[in-house]
């Protein structure tokens, strides 16, 4: 029996203790923000924080997690997740959306462990997480403006 | 009948209040309205706004969105006539019905070929204006004043003194009659088209976790369908052992597919779906599988392109006289051009739902970009008459033309997944990455030879291009309105048809057979046509001893409206990149222009490093013409979007095949364009008062030329593609 919280709530599992925390998300607990890019960890569609990292679910088996706490794009809601969010929307980033919880994931593990990054610092961090969209570009620059929304 | 595709922003239907007044396009093209219930008896009513009694908006949606800012632009349509905020109007899909929701560009239901705003314009623009007029009529006569007096803004109607919100009159508004003619607002009054500063009206769901696409769906009691597709063309299940997939706590049961291409895996959820296909054996039966590899159909297409060509295309000279012309010139530039065949790699893996009806018909839960055609296709299979066939739109996470297929490929292997089992429980297919890269429906593969002769002055006296490539349409339902003369024309459209005035011009095709299924791919044949010519006139410019801006705008002076048009997005590009200043030491720049699906796109790419080492993509700059613009933002977008589509593929993307079997499976092989790949992008609208065309793809078919070009100024000229595989390296 692994135990987890996920959004701050208790969760309990009992199954296969190799499968990916990606599939106890979007199956077992219906929450399907998070989304299934590649399975490989070529992609970040899946990124979750574990404890307030970011790692992707896709890669994160269930008995990894035990006394884990999972932050989904569900539960956002740290000051660095609103600003991500409201100069996400400012830009105009989404189109197809399908990458996008993920990108957000990673944005907001990058601005709460650097709040004031580089653009080269940016690129770097984010370079895991592909959009076949090729939104990149709105996304470096919601990551400033979130930066920017953080500050005031 | 559509449903919550967000659950805070798009919703419609059942749940939703009562629907007072519709406003559509009869089969006639003449405006109609008419109460929901009578809307919904009416079979050739087409609704594009619906108001309820409490005096909501919304927006049905003929086209499916895969990101391509669908929603935001045809609900900024009716949001524009009808004063309203644009996050006020709700979006509802439009339901698949052929008759009612026609593209107008296809003749069917579909979204396809950048049409969705060009087709659509008119229609919505046309049916908010009348549920304007119908909303101030209704309001005049309850106050006996003259509607002339009466405005609408913001849900509100006010004028002569008064002043009330339109749910006070949206009853009597369905009992006015119908303007045939309703005046559309004067452009100088618009407050949404056209206006930079617009939020798309799908960012919320995206950004929240909220949004539904496809793979989100979840139904009681569904089950899980993975698919072992035979590992090559044609190959075929002899027998399989699922004895190791019984170990897997979800598995359900596994059955061969009914043409034996390959077993269905079902199981209660998606992991353990995966987990018992990766424990099945099969053993396959080869005799009539495709055995050939890259290298075998690569060699023979560049035989076909030094050989005689299949099919004349275009002959202002004859092979004859363009053997002379090329014989007497000054100069002839030459070169061979390969282009491998691409996956479309949507973010989303392929997948769809379909769940059993109480009436024995089936419901298809997909982000469909060809419902029209899925429709009857899925009702075939299922032996179902259409009536019991319905879809169900969902979002869609990318499409670049995969979805949409002649065989409806995917929406079939659901179906005949749905078969085999009792019916009774809905039935989720998943592909996973590796079905998705590996599963065919591939941007055919190209190869182009051209020769262009030049007199002493640099002008060009004949050019003599032969293509050999795999047909789109050939062998499919479409090969009766694409291929006319032998020639599928998106084999060679941006050749014969250039706008450049190039005298005597030789265009020849020849046909070579695909080793799995080819499907159109974001610009089609653009994507290797430009490339072509947009390289080729690269080095005639440089063997001319001329600017290559230069050069073009010359091929362009004719005065045609293309002429212009192209010739103006050419001068914006090399105006805004600063062209006439010399790039910055260790850089280089390189330009292309294009017109394709009616729009025109020029792009300069400026690069820096060395081809050993690794080049740096500083910088594209882009202008685009693509007449009327709804919304700057999204067509900046799917500028930003399509270029670096274009240019990640061109970069270091191939589907190969080794005896007869795809050798790439998933990302790391098949590398996406990543954020640190392109430094920056700048994109730059031309003004046009001409009806608005496409924006989803032609941003693509100029990135990959621009960059060839630039490299070339580093030193490499990439004639073969990708790129990677010529010793460039990119940093
Ligand atoms: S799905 Fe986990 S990285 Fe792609
Ligand atoms: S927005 Fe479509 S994959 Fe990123």
């Amino acid at each position: 029996m692994t135990k987890f919280t996920i959004n701050g709530t208790e969760h309990a599992f009992e199954g296969d203790p190799y499968m990916p925390l990606l599939w106890y998300l979007r199956d077992f607990a219906q929450m399907t923000g998070t989304k299934f890019g590649c399975g490989v960890g070529s992609c970040g569609a899946c990124t979750v924080h574990l404890d307030g990292e970011p790692v992707r679910s896709c890669q994160t088996f269930m008995s990894d997690i035990e006394g884990s706490s999972i932050t989904t794009i569900e539960g956002l809601e740290s000051k660095a997740s609103k600003a991500v969010q409201q100069a996400w929307d400012e830009m105009n980033v989404v189109q197809c959306g399908y990458c996008q919880s993920g990108q957000i994931m990673q944005a907001v593990g990058l601005l709460v462990s650097n709040p004031k990054p580089e653009l080269s610092e940016i690129d770097e961090y984010m370079a895991g997480n592909a959009c076949r969209c090729a939104t990149y570009q709105r996304i470096r620059g919601a990551i400033v403006r979130a930066s920017e929304l953080m500050e005031a | 009948m559509t449903l919550t595709t967000s659950r805070r922003n798009f919703l419609i239907g059942a749940g939703a209040s009562a629907t007072a007044l519709v406003i559509g396009l009869k089969a006639s093209g003449a405006l109609a309205a008419t109460p929901e219930a009578a809307a919904a008896a009416e079979t050739s009513f087409t609704p594009f706004v619906r108001i309820s009694a409490e005096g909501k908006i919304t927006a049905v949606i003929k086209h499916f969105e895969m990101g391509q800012g669908t929603t935001t632009g045809l609900t900024s349509l009716i949001a524009e006539e009808l004063n309203a905020d644009l996050q006020d109007v709700d979006v509802a899909f439009a339901p698949s019905n052929n008759d009612l929701y026609k593209n107008l560009a296809m003749g069917m239901q579909g979204t396809g070929g950048s049409t969705a705003m060009a087709n659509s314009y008119q229609q919505y623009r046309r049916a908010g204006a009348a549920a304007r007029e119908m909303l101030i009529a209704a309001a005049a006569e309850k106050w006996n004043v003259s509607a002339a007096d009466l405005t609408l803004s913001d849900g509100v109607i006010s004028g002569a003194g008064k002043s009330a919100p339109i749910a006070d009159f949206v009853t009597a508004a369905a009992e006015m009659p119908v303007p045939a003619e309703p005046k559309l607002k004067d452009p100088s009054d618009f407050r949404i088209i056209g206006k930079t500063g617009i939020r798309r009206r799908d960012t919320s769901g995206k950004i929240n976790g909220t949004a539904q696409f496809g793979m989100d769906l979840h139904l009681p009691g569904q089950i899980i369908v993975a698919v072992l597709h035979a590992p090559r063309t044609g190959a075929k299940v002899a027998s399989f052992d699922a004895s190791g997939a019984e170990e897997v706590a979800g598995f359900i049961e596994a059955k061969a597919k009914q043409d034996n291409s390959g077993v269905f895996v079902y199981a209660t959820d998606t992991w353990s779906a995966f987990q018992a296909r990766e424990a099945l054996s099969v053993e396959w039966n080869f005799d009539a599988a495709e055995s050939r590899g890259t290298d075998d159909i690569r060699a023979e297409m560049m035989t076909m392109v030094n050989s005689d060509p299949e099919f004349t295309v275009k002959a202002d000279l004859s092979q004859q006289e363009a053997a002379d012309a090329l014989a007497s010139a000054d100069q002839v530039i030459e070169a061979e051009f390969w282009f491998p065949n691409l996956a479309h790699a949507a973010m989303e893996p392929l997948n769809c739902t379909i769940s059993p009806r109480e009436d024995g018909g089936i419901i298809l839960h997909d982000g469909c970009q060809f419902p029209a055609l899925v429709h009857p296709t899925i009702a075939g299979v299922l032996n179902l008459d259409p009536s019991k066939v319905e879809i169900r739109t969902l979002l869609a996470g990318g499409s670049f033309g995969r979805r949409a297929n002649a065989e409806s490929d995917y929406n079939v292997e659901a179906a005949l997944a749905y078969a085999l089992t009792d019916r009774t429980k809905p039935v989720k297919m998943v592909w996973s990455r590796e079905d998705d890269v590996r599963g065919g429906y591939y941007r055919p593969a190209f190869a182009h030879k051209v020769r262009v002769g030049l007199d002493a002055s640099g002008t060009i006296v004949a050019w003599d291009h032969r293509i050999a490539g795999q047909s789109i349409a050939k062998g499919t339902m479409f090969e009766n309105f694409m291929v006319h003369e032998g020639v599928d024309h998106t084999s060679v459209e941006g050749i014969p048809d250039t706008p450049y005035a190039i005298p005597g011009l030789h265009v020849g095709l020849t046909d070579s057979k695909p080793l799995s299924k080819v499907l159109w791919w974001r610009s089609v044949g653009n994507t290797h046509t430009a490339y072509v010519m947009e390289t080729m006139l690269d080095m005639v410019a440089k063997a001319a001893g001329q600017d290559p801006v230069d050069y073009r705008l010359k091929l362009l002076a004719g005065g045609t409206a293309d002429q212009n048009r192209l010739a103006g997005v050419l001068r914006e590009v090399a105006d805004k990149s600063g062209w006439s200043n010399k790039a910055p030491e260790g850089h280089a720049r390189g330009v292309a222009v294009h017109k394709s699906f009616g729009s025109y796109v020029a792009e300069i790419v400026e690069v820096s490093g060395t081809v050993e080492d690794g080049v740096k993509i500083e910088k594209v700059t882009c202008a685009v013409d693509c007449g009327i613009v709804i919304n700057p933002d999204v067509v900046i977008a799917q500028m930003e979007g399509g270029i670096g589509y274009g240019i990640g593929h061109v970069m270091r993307n191939a589907i190969t095949f080794d005896g007869g079997e795809v050798v790439q499976s998933n990302f790391y092989d098949y590398e996406p364009l990543r954020m640190p790949d392109i430094a920056a992008i700048d994109v730059h609208i031309v003004a046009s008062t001409d009806e608005p065309t496409g924006v989803g793809e032609p941003g693509v078919p100029p990135s990959g030329p621009a960059l060839a070009n630039a490299i070339a100024g580093l030193g490499k000229r990439v004639t073969h593609l990708p790129m990677v595989e010529n010793g460039v390296t990119f940093l």
